[in-house]
């Protein structure tokens, strides 16, 4: 196969159209020619799907594509998987929490009253959420005195902003 | 202090007598906390494990509530120093499979002790004798405070306390309490208040908690959720149903009295005589009969104060405090001879029930403890 390419699909003329195609981590490569491409639709790439065509005709996978898996979803803190948790049962931090949020909620909520928290709050973030309101506050406020024009009124709010956020950085 | 001479001391919170205390022997809170920095125990390498005890060690010791605590990694313990601890409720049984990397400080007390490192970076627990959720509440969540000052725990504003398992999520909450409960056991109705509990969203169990045999007649009740619920609803729903139980277990226990008191003197004579008389018992056993006896003094058969030295009793003659006496291993056979003369030794002033005597005795007086 020197030189010039066959179809993938008719096995007879040249394939002059060559796609590849990277479907769930794996690489898909299809090479046709123009009359089996129009056939099966190419043209028009927002409607085609490689791996749908290839579905039709079994493509050897090479060494290189069976080595590639799919992406897991993983912990960048921890490094667990979602295939881990399910295997325990227990999450590998807390940042876990935030990984794998997805679906968690119907979890927790089968599993419990509810699916937030009302119960006690550490010192210390009870502290950051009330700054973080007072600073929406403020924001909101300096928005309205620029839109005003009371320069005097928002170089004032927008000073107390920075102080606040100050506090909040060395918190 | 090396962990014989702390035990020396007598458990605060069986020897005194907190309300309910004929029926709730004991009441329980539990937190789960974890920090932000470290990977969760179960999950962590080694080497993580240990930075994390480290870092929490030092920071529990120093707690005011633990001055002249007991601390120690979990490693330093011999088998058998960590059996004790599980015997008396200080530590869970899957801490005592732990060793490197995993410690507990507990307070002389005995009323407060803080697991490092079990499923959760920590797990720490108060104590109180009778039905005290409330107080033994106030108790941890200031012990907590403090520790949170030190120590960057896991939180989210819209999730709470972050735990390695689900189901602990939120307030990281587990509160319980120990019922003595041989009335709803004679009288066949223990199945009922079982399920009756699981559908209030509570979880009744053994003696030693999940996946233990109810041995004595001990149960153990405790909420099973812990998000989207305030820890003092959570209490109350709790100790409601506790107060409930309590009465249908007095009920039970008047109701056996007026219909079968032949039954009722019969069970009891019987395990009084087997107590002061046996050579060999088994721990199951001794439970079993222990916990006759501790009912038949609850309905005045025997002096006052009896009901104390079952609940020792219920301790002392576990496999591990069986072999504390002897400070040495024994075989299971071996501890079958040894717990019953530990038995007959402590029951060697005891008389044998009166039977005329035998009254429903009102709840005893409460004592702010």
């Amino acid at each position: 196969m020197c030189g010039s390419m066959l179809c993938d699909i008719c096995k007879k003329a040249e394939a002059t159209v060559h796609l590849t195609q990277i479907v769930e981590g794996k690489i898909l490569k299809v090479d046709m020619c123009e009359a089996c491409a129009k056939a099966k639709g190419v043209q028009d790439s927002a409607a085609f799907s490689l791996a749908e065509l290839l579905a039709g005709f079994a493509p050897e996978p090479t060494a290189e594509e069976s080595q590639t898996e799919a992406p897991v979803l993983r912990c960048p803190s921890c490094g667990m998987t979602q295939a881990d948790f399910k295997k325990i049962g227990r999450f590998g931090c807390a940042q876990c929490w935030t990984t794998f949020q997805e679906g968690l909620s119907a979890l927790l909520k089968a599993m419990h009253k509810g699916d937030h928290h009302v119960g006690k709050v550490p010192g210390k973030a009870a502290h950051t959420v009330v700054i973080n309101e007072k600073i929406k506050q403020l924001s909101e406020e300096l928005q309205k005195a620029i839109r005003n024009e009371q320069y005097e009124e928002a170089a004032l709010l927008r000073d107390q902003i920075r102080m606040l956020e100050k506090k909040l950085n060395a918190v | 202090m090396t962990l014989d001479d702390f035990l020396k001391n007598p458990m605060e919170w069986m020897d005194a007598d907190g309300p309910h205390r004929r029926i709730v022997l004991s009441s329980r809170i539990r937190f789960a906390r974890n920090l932000c920095a470290f990977a969760f125990p179960g999950w962590a390498k080694k080497a993580e494990r240990q930075r994390a005890l480290e870092v929490i060690l030092p920071v529990v010791k120093k707690l005011p509530e633990m001055e002249s605590c007991f601390a120690a990694s979990m490693d330093a313990l011999s088998a058998l120093d960590k059996q004790l601890l599980v015997e008396r409720h200080l530590i869970s049984r899957e801490h005592a499979a732990r060793n490197v990397g995993s410690g507990v400080v507990i307070n002389q007390q005995e009323t407060l002790s803080v697991m490092i490192n079990e499923e959760d970076h920590l797990r720490m627990q108060s104590l109180k004798s009778g039905l005290q959720l409330k107080s033994a509440f106030k108790v941890l969540d200031k012990v907590d405070t403090e520790l949170e000052a030190d120590l960057d725990y896991a939180f989210s504003p819209r999730l709470g306390y972050l735990t390695a398992c689900p189901t602990n999520v939120g307030t990281g909450m587990r509160a319980s309490a120990m019922l003595h409960l041989p009335g709803m056991v004679l009288s066949e109705q223990i199945n009922q208040v079982v399920q009756a509990a699981g559908k209030l969203g509570l979880a009744v169990r053994g003696l030693y908690g999940e996946g233990t045999e109810a041995l004595g007649n001990v149960f153990q009740i405790s909420n099973q959720t812990t998000l989207g619920e305030r820890e003092a609803e959570i209490l109350e729903r709790l100790n409601k149903v506790i107060l409930q139980i309590v009465e249908y277990e007095e009920n039970a226990r008047l109701s056996l009295l007026e219909k079968k008191p032949r039954l009722v003197y019969d069970q009891v004579g019987r395990a009084y005589g087997i107590l002061t008389n046996a050579r060999a018992i088994s721990s199951k056993e001794a439970l079993n009969l222990l916990s006759l006896v501790r009912m038949g003094a609850d309905m005045g058969m025997f002096p006052a104060g009896t009901h104390r030295v079952m609940d020792e009793l219920f301790i002392l003659t576990q496999p591990a405090h069986v072999q504390k006496t002897v400070d040495r291993k024994l075989t299971a056979e071996e501890r079958d001879l040894c717990r019953a003369d530990v038995i007959r030794a402590r029951l060697k002033d005891l008389p044998p029930p009166r039977e005329d005597s035998a009254e429903p005795a009102a709840d005893e007086p409460k004592e702010t403890v």
